[in-house]
């Protein structure tokens, strides 16, 4: 049976996104890689609704202060075994953005990350690493 | 058999909370939306999710460093973010960029406005349940950012301006690309004009959401959402910027009467076809020369005195609007950002009242909020 469930995971992980204060550069390159030009569908890599059916869960954004605790919630939704991938500059370090007064990040500080994207914004090709990289690391 | 006795039980108000993580938006936002069985009967609007505090730390940074800050209030306006920040810090600098740089400024800002409505058009169908068109959209706005990669190096965050003049030029390969992307997107705006005229989309979109033109006035709303309600509004014709006084005659100001949502899908993608009009007569008038004032923008950003001055450009949500004060030292004492989804949101209240359930995603899709902006 595990070996069942990790084997359906690597082949087709579900994603959910949060954006935690960021710019929009990197929610819509996340888009981007779903849709028709890069599309992550064809790894079986699905966007979806809830954070209870996902297995990766992707942050872009500096974390705000206000979104503190709603992303914590979230990640507390998800189901174990689950990974998170830090996609931008800004989820990474904090980026451009560091050093103001509503900025509580970078990510790592408040959840475990798996893996990195950085750019600003990503390109999908390396979104699309990011999501493989946390594969293979969690559950690989 | 008794007959089954009818109560009329009135139903407790039903309070619904969309987001501030919800998967129909992508970005931080909070409506509360009281319910009476599926009619909308309140609407509590939060923002402040994504609040970065960039006008204040834009006072700790100096000028060089703020423009690429600016830039990153808004990812898909990002363009017309940094236009308007560096039109305001070359008033008071009295610095004036060589005319090739501002024609080629005012090209991508078209650009941007065309992707920007686009992808619009795009999540408004994802909102109806229309995902085919959503991936469509998605696909044709690939072949804009391609322009933005070669002309400038990014895809989406392409910090092309800089003090006095921009970073990159235009070269004729790329030109020649620009004019093959204009033929294929107007095929493509005939397309999705096509797509919006069928019977499905017209009765999830038509008669929804209607913002009347007294209630357009009365909330001072911007760009295609105020002129989709009648008001002709307009700042690259009202208050013409960067190259727009030189092309008036090149576009026209696209309105609607009926202001529904309908018609701002209509509006829309009109001004993506108004908008290749405006790209084709500036590339057929694109003057030779130089790019970029001579000197360094560091020296020139330094030699920027204490002054103050304000500017607005037409980004694709609407009229993006900037102060600035310098203190004459590299830096600021204040900067202050009005953006058009700030104006836009409070109308969504008017929008909801009385409509269902159902209808929400799309109507809040329908004014392209852009939270990042309005959060700042």
């Amino acid at each position: 049976m595990g070996k069942i469930s990790t084997r359906s995971r690597l082949k087709s992980p579900w994603l959910f996104h949060i954006n935690s204060g960021s710019c929009n550069g990197c929610d819509i390159e996340v888009l981007a890689t779903l849709t028709p030009r890069y599309d992550a569908e064809r790894f079986g890599c699905s966007l979806v609704g809830s954070p209870r059916h996902a297995d990766i869960l992707l942050v872009t954004g500096p974390v705000t202060r206000q979104m503190i605790s709603r992303i914590v919630r979230t990640y507390k939704q998800m189901p174990e075994p689950k990974a998170v991938v830090a996609v931008g500059t800004c989820a990474a370090s904090g980026g451009p953005f560091k050093g103001s007064y509503s900025i509580e990040g970078p990510i790592d500080t408040i959840l475990p990350v798996d893996a990195y994207v950085v750019g600003c914004p990503p390109r999908p090709e390396a979104i699309i690493k990011g999501i493989i990289e946390a594969l293979t690391r969690k559950f690989g | 058999m008794e007959k089954e006795k009818k109560v009329n039980v009135p139903y407790s108000r039903c309070i619904i909370p969309i987001g501030p993580i919800y998967p129909a938006l992508k970005e931080p936002i909070n409506i509360n939306v009281t319910l009476d069985k599926e009619k909308i009967t309140d609407v509590d609007i939060r923002l402040g999710y994504a609040h970065r505090g960039i006008e204040a730390l834009a006072q700790k940074r100096n000028i060089i460093q703020s423009l690429y800050l600016v830039e990153r209030v808004c990812g898909i306006c990002s363009h017309s973010h940094g236009s308007c920040y560096i039109q305001t810090i070359e008033e008071i600098g009295g610095i004036k960029p060589p005319e090739r740089a501002i024609y080629i400024r005012t090209i991508m800002m078209e650009l941007e406005r065309m992707h920007s409505h686009m992808l619009w058009l795009g999540v408004t169908a994802y909102g109806i349940g229309f995902d085919t068109f959503f991936m469509y959209a998605m696909r044709v706005r690939e072949k804009v950012l391609d322009i933005f990669e070669e002309a400038t190096g990014n895809r989406v965050q392409h910090s092309l301006n800089t003090i006095g003049g921009i970073r990159a030029d235009l070269t004729p390969q790329i030109i020649s690309k620009i004019q093959q992307l204009l033929l294929e997107v107007d095929k493509t705006v005939q397309f999705m004009l096509d797509v919006l005229n069928s019977t499905t989309v017209e009765n999830r979109l038509k008669g929804i959401g209607i913002l009347k033109k007294e209630d357009a006035e009365k909330f001072c709303v911007v760009g295609p959402l105020a002129r989709a309600s009648g008001v002709e509004y307009d700042v690259r014709t009202e208050d013409p910027y960067a190259a727009y006084g030189d092309f008036k005659d090149y576009f026209s100001r696209i309105t609607s009467t009926k202001g529904d949502t309908y018609a701002r899908a209509e509006v829309r993608t009109l001004e993506i076809k108004e908008s290749g009009k405006i790209i084709r007569a500036i590339l057929d008038k694109l003057p030779g020369g130089a790019i970029k004032v001579d000197g360094s923008a560091l020296k020139l950003s330094r030699s920027i005195r204490e002054g103050e001055a304000m500017t607005r450009v037409e980004a694709a949500r609407g009229e993006l609007f900037y102060y600035i004060k310098t203190d004459g030292k590299d830096g600021f004492k204040r900067v202050k950002i009005r953006t058009p989804t700030l104006a836009n949101v409070i109308c969504l209240k008017d929008l909801l009242l009385g409509l269902e359930v159902a209808d929400i995603p799309v109507v809040v899709a329908s004014i392209d909020p852009c939270i990042s902006c309005a959060d700042r």
